[in-house]
Parts: structure tokens; sequence; C-alpha cells
């Protein structure tokens, strides 16, 4: 079981540090210093191009304490195939001798979209590696632009909220149910504010028998327009309004965790979607009348997809 | 060695054999299909202990060579057209990395229209990237430079990626006879894969492919000029060492009949061979014409070339490929590697053979016909119907 | 820090010394600084775990300070608090 206790864990050398150039109360480096305090093994990261790849390694500073590689956008999934691939060559001949594990980090771009084939194509290939998915629903560090996991009515900087489109029209994939339907050892959704659910996640990802997926809520306060003390109380209102369930797929079972466990179980109410519409500036002008009924397809497509996942479930 | 037929597919694969990449990682594309499959089935026979990654596409192929390479490990792949083409934003990656990424490429017409056939669009696509490149003539040369530019690529001094060309159907397929090295003589003469970082390295984490800001970036380029300037000693070393163990000498740029010959063309891959045909028949008739084969593109060998083409009355450069909009891309190197010679030939540009288009003997003695008449443009197109 | 030339820099554009990111203070952006009424402080280091710039010092399992060199005065810490130990107050008041 992963070690979860936050003193035993503060204990430890930092694997990844400060002097980053990302935003104040950015949710990447909150959810990225989790990932990392899953495992004691010695690791490797590969990472997407985006805000966290660029902000975390500003020639010549890094704030990665363990080996980091960047080589582009869509391709992190590729990249670490490659180190995996040569560790495996290399520890058959004996020239390496610890047990390493290898994570990446991508955003959403770079995982739902410009990525999505090298991702599968990992997976699908079998390597052992935990790819972890920073959402924060837009091509953040371009500029805020609209991507494949950008939530329905959102306003992004291609998809804005004008007097005749109430910005993004379509509603995001569900790459989670995607990356399942590879059938893939393990994968799950998570969220900062959850940090004991995160990093037992990351743990579990970590000791797979294989690939492994973990797609985590990651509140941008400049992007979703809130103020930077709130990424944690958001990404908590995510899961409260059933939009982002926690849940898993761990050797075919699915299972939800944490408050969403909870929602399902009738032990906690599920907030109204408004809660979370009113929290960020990015769905302001939802609160006009003439887009009340986006707001309604908006709650309607919660309700459903949260339906389904019970009944995968089995709740 | 004994003799043996193959094609030049088969051949780079042979070399991979021999050398025991510890990862290849591709994608199959026409006409570089062979190697791969004669490849897997090397390793599903258990002849190599490589781990062979079937990448989903040549972006994410050569995407794993960079994470396999920047890991330590001796890795290898190959390609042709439209899979160079989509590689090319990693190309330059792997160059900046300085990964000794070794890559057979196929060379094949790219798109549009489709056409599978040889032409070196794909790979005079790619020379700006910061890849070395070796063009063969034939299977034999081939083999031997695919086995030369892992000694290349992985020197202390150079740590570049290189390709390796080879003529598409026309070396690819086409079987012929060559001899092959013993595999103990290969692994000696490649020997240990050296690296200076890795990833795998836990106990020294670094932090590869950074971001630059505009204070950085250029130094960091400059770097690989630097190191492609320090190239061109390390292939000639190597080919000396080449030489001692098989006999067969590799240069540059390898002249026939050029010692007293007024006139020449220059080619690079198999069309060289052709040449020499043309070259034989045109000396039997009392002409004074010799040829040139360019076997080496990046870096580009200016120096020796304008020792070796000074005094020439004419020179056609043969090209089987175009920029649109200029001339064939081998053209104006040459053309800027002799501006400063005391005695300039005059120099014609000949592009040809695109999309697998044969060239025969007759046409290129119209090239010669054109030099020794001094008729024919600046830039010419030879072979197509107009 | 690396040489300023070219020929002096690590081969491929390398970062070789991990962690050096700490050299870069990002304190200096901020506009607000948490400060921690000690006697409310439980040390259950739940601001430590949000901070996303590791600049909550803890020793011993004790939180014992803010790295100012380095915090950006997002105010996470002070949000989550559960003792409500933190506040954010604005620089040069």
């Amino acid at each position: 079981m992963t070690v979860t206790n936050l003193k035993l864990i503060s204990e430890r050398e930092d694997r990844f540090v400060e002097g980053h150039r990302l935003c104040a109360g950015c949710a990447e480096p909150i959810i990225a210093r989790q990932v990392l305090m899953a495992t004691e093994k010695p690791i490797v990261v590969s990472n997407a191009t985006g805000c966290f790849e660029v902000s975390t390694s500003n020639y010549p500073f890094t704030s990665w304490n363990v080996p980091w590689i960047h080589s582009a956008f869509e391709n992190a999934a590729a990249t670490i195939s490659g180190v995996e691939a040569a560790y495996n060559a290399l520890k058959r001949k004996g020239k390496i001798k610890e047990d390493i594990r290898f994570v990446t980090f991508g955003g959403d771009g770079a995982t739902y979209d410009i990525g999505f084939q090298a991702i599968s194509g990992a997976i699908e290939r079998g390597h052992h590696f935990l790819y972890i998915c920073l959402n924060n629903e837009a091509y953040m560090n371009t500029g805020i632009q609209r991507s494949g996991a950008t939530s329905m009515g959102a306003s992004t900087t291609t998809c804005p909220a004008g007097t005749c489109v109430p910005g993004k029209r379509e509603f995001p994939k569900d790459l989670t149910k995607i990356i399942i339907a590879h059938d893939l050892p393990y994968a799950a959704q998570a969220s900062p504010h959850n940090f004991k659910d995160l990093i037992e996640k990351a743990g579990k990802g970590f000791e797979a028998n294989g690939p492994a997926f973990i797609n985590v809520i990651a509140p941008c306060p400049r992007g979703w327009r809130f103020d930077s003390a709130k990424t944690i109380e958001i990404s908590k209102l995510a899961v409260e309004t059933c939009l982002w369930p926690l849940y898993e797929f761990e050797n075919g079972k699915w299972q939800l965790t944490g408050d969403s466990r909870r929602i399902a179980e009738g032990g906690k109410k599920q907030l109204p979607i408004t809660d979370w519409l009113k929290s960020q500036g990015r769905f302001s002008h939802l609160t006009k009348e003439k887009w009340a009924g986006v707001v309604v397809e908006i709650q309607k497509n919660v309700d459903k997809k949260w339906g389904e996942l019970l009944k995968l479930c089995k709740q | 060695m004994a003799i043996i037929a193959m094609n030049g597919d088969q051949a780079i694969a042979l070399s991979w054999r021999q050398i025991d990449p510890d990862v290849v990682a591709a994608y199959p594309i026409t006409p570089q299909t062979i190697i791969v499959e004669q490849f897997s089935e090397f390793v599903a026979d258990g002849l190599v202990n490589t781990e062979f990654v079937c990448a989903e596409s040549e972006h994410s192929a050569l995407s794993i060579c960079i994470g396999s390479a920047a890991s330590g490990a001796r890795t290898a792949t190959a390609t042709a057209s439209a899979g160079l083409a989509f590689m090319w934003e990693v190309l330059y990656v792997a160059s900046a990395m300085r990964l000794p990424i070794v890559m057979a490429v196929a060379n094949r017409a790219l798109s549009g229209p489709i056409n599978i056939h040889c032409d070196h669009s794909d790979s005079m696509g790619a020379r700006d990237s910061g890849w070395i490149q070796l063009y063969g003539e034939n299977v034999q040369e081939a083999y031997d430079n695919s086995l030369m530019a892992f000694r290349i690529a992985e020197h202390p001094e150079v740590r570049l990626p290189i390709m390796t060309c080879l003529d598409g159907f026309i070396v690819t397929h086409s079987l012929e006879r060559f001899e092959p090295l013993p595999d103990d003589v290969v692994k000696q003469f490649v020997g240990e894969f050296k690296y200076r970082r890795s990833l795998l390295d836990v106990s020294k984490p670094v932090s590869m492919g950074p971001f630059d800001g505009t204070d950085y970036y250029y130094e960091h380029k400059y770097a690989q000029v630097e190191a492609m300037r320090r190239t061109i000693p390390v292939i000639n070393s190597v080919a000396k060492d080449f030489a001692k163990l098989t006999g067969r000498e590799y240069q540059l740029i390898e002249p026939y009949k050029l010692e007293d010959a007024d006139y020449a063309v220059m080619a690079m891959g198999s069309t060289a061979g052709t040449l020499k045909e043309t070259v034989d028949e045109l000396r039997a008739e009392g002409k004074k014409v010799g040829s040139i084969k360019l076997r080496l593109f990046r870096p580009f060998p200016s120096a020796e070339l304008m020792k070796m083409l000074e005094g020439l009355k004419g020179v056609a450069v043969m090209d089987r490929a175009i920029s649109i909009g200029a001339s064939g891309p081998l053209f104006p190197e040459v053309r800027s590697a002799l501006y400063e010679a005391k005695h300039r030939p005059k120099l014609s540009n000949y592009i040809y053979g695109l999309g697998g288009r044969d060239v025969r003997p007759e046409e290129l003695r119209s090239v010669y016909n054109d030099l020794m008449s001094g008729s024919g443009e600046t830039v010419n197109y030879l072979g197509v119907r107009a | 820090m690396p040489g300023e030339r070219s020929s002096e820099m690590e081969e491929g554009a390398v970062i070789i010394e991990p962690g050096s990111s700490r050299k870069y203070k990002t304190g200096d952006w901020r506009s607000k600084r948490p400060e921690c009424d000690e006697l409310k402080c439980t040390n259950c280091l739940i601001c430590w775990i949000y901070c996303p710039d590791n600049s909550i010092i803890v020793e011993n399992g004790k939180r014992v300070g803010f790295k100012l060199t380095h915090c950006k005065g997002c105010g996470i810490c002070a949000n989550q608090c559960p003792a409500k130990a933190i506040t954010m107050r604005e620089e040069g008041a």
C-alpha cells in the first residue's frame, strides 16, 4: 500500500523543486508533486510540450531532481516508450541494476488531441509506464485555446463566448473511457484536492503490470478565471458536482473512490453544476438569460455521464 | 568472407543483425519494409538481443529512438519518403540532443502525387536538420555505409545522428553480389556503445530537451555546427580503418576517370554507377570525360569539391530532386563551393529520375554532349515529357 | 551555472545540475505573503501538500516556516488550512 502519511513523505528528498515559472496557484505542480510521492523507486520522467514542461526546464534552470526528458509536443508517450525499451534491453544485458519506474506528464492538448496517437500506441504495445494527464481543459501554454477536453459552454480564445455563440458547442471527449477501452491494467480519474486518493492511484499506476493512465483535473487560475487561492477548492467542486468523478479501472473492474463513492452511496449530496459554473470566469456568460438552455444541457450531460458511470461501477 | 547475393534492404538488415543494436524502433514504408521484416525475423529467431519496437507511426518511431538513445542504448531505425517527412520535426530534435541514432533511408519520392519509386526528395528535404548524410551507390556500399555509420555517429567528437541513403527499389530491391564482413569482425569494428549522458543513470539526474530563450538557442545550435565541422575527419578516419579490414576505400567524393578529363557529370546514389558505364563508352570514343560520385552530402565537402572540380571545363550536376521555384538541391551547393575557385568550370544542373523515372545511358550521354557542345540551359529537366 | 560560450555549454543542451531552478527566486512575483498563527497550527501539513512552489518549510514533521525566496503568494495554503491558521497579508503593508 502506498504511503500517504504526509509527515513520513515530508522527510524524503524533493523530486520536484521550487523556482519553476508556473503561475501562482497552478494545479500542475501540486499534482506532479503528489504523483512523484507515490513511489520511492528511481524514476525517469518524460514531459510533453506545454506549460508544465516549459516552466520547469527554462534553460539553464530545471525544477527536476530526477532524470527528465522533453522532445516534442505529441510524442511524450513515444519518448518514454523509447526510454523503457532501452531500460528493458540494457537490464537484460545486466548493464542496469536498478528497478526503475517511468512516468509521463502531458497536458490535455498533448493527451486528448495532438498526442493521442502516441499514447494509444504506447498503451497498445504494453510499455510499463504511468501516464498522467494534467487536464486544464485547454491549450493553456499557447494562450487558452480550446482542446478536445474543454467543457461545453466554456469560453476559450478559439471558441470565445460572443453575442452569437456561447463558447464551446461540443462536449469533451471522454478520454479516460477511451484509454480504458485499450484494456490496460490500470486507469483512473483523480483530483489534487484528494491527495490521499491521487497518491494511492499513482502508486497503483507505478506498480501496474503494464501501462497505466491517470486523468487529473488541473484547475487553471489564469485560463479558467478564478482567484489563485481557490485551485484546490475548485478541483473539489469538480468532483462534488459529478462533472469529474473519481474512479478507477483496475484489472477490468470499475470502482468509484473518494467523494464520488460517497455521493453514489448516498452519504453526500451531488452539488448542482451551477455551483461549478459560478466559480469560474470562463463560464460567466452563461448567467445570461439567452444561454439558460446551455446550462440545462450541461447539467443533463453531467447527469447522463454520471448515470453511465454508476452502471459501470455497479452502484 | 564469401560473396553472397542480397538486395539492399536485406544487406542493411544483415548489418543490424551483426551489430545487434540495443533498440530498433521502426514503422514500415515501401521500399524499406524488407529491412524491418527481415530484422524482425532475426528477433523472432533469437539471433539478436535487440528490443524491437513496432512503432505506430514514423514520428513515434523516431521519438522512441530519441528516448532510447538518450538512455544509453545503441539505436537504429529506417524509413523512406512520407515516413521521413512525418519525422521531420523530430529529426531536428534528435540532432539538437546530440543522439547518435543511425537511420537507413530508402530514398523514395515524396507525395504528391503518391509514388513509391526512387528519388532523393525525401533525404534532401531533411538536409537542414543536422543529420549526417551518406549516399550509397549499390548494395555493397549500402552495407558498408551502414557499418561505418555507427562508428561515425558515436564518435565522441561527433555524436550526431546519421542517415545512410540507398536508392529505393533500385538498390533496396535489386539482388546484387556483395561481400559482407564476418560477424565477429563487425562487432570488433563497431565496438561497444559509449554514451555521454543517460537518463537511466539515476544517480546523476539530468534534464534533456529544455526550453531555450533567445539567450541560449543560438549557442546550442552553434554547438551542432561545430560538431558537423568535426565530422569530416572522423568519416575519413573511419573509412581508413574500414579499408584496412576490407580493402575497400571510401572517399567523401569519388572521381572516375577524372585525371585528364575536360568534362564531368556528378551524381549521388545508383546513377553514379550508370555514369561510369557512360564514361567508359565515351572514353572508348576518345572523349576526355569523367564522372564524380558524391558520397557525403552532409556535412557538405565544399573544400574537397572545389579541389576536385577546379580546372574542369564543365560539370553537370545531376539532381534526383527538385526545389520547386529554384533548381535541384545539390546544384547550388556545388556552385557555391566553386564560387571562389580560380578556374571555375561551367556548371549546369540536370533534374532527372523524379518518381523513379529511369535514366538510361543514352540520356546520360546527352548530358555529356551538352557539356561538350556548350549547349543546354543552366537548369535542365532530363527525361520529362514537357 | 553553465559557461556562456557555446563550446563551454553541456553537449545537447542537457541541464546537468538537477534542481537548479532553486537558484531562480520566484518570491518577488508575489503581492501577498502568508503568515501563520503558530498557536492555531496543528502541523497537519495540508499547506505543505498543496503548495505549488515547495514553499512550506517542514522539519521533523512540523511546519516551521514559509520559503519567502520562492513563495508566489497564491494563497492556497491560507485557503485550505483546516485550522484557519494562515492569513495572506499585502506585501509592503
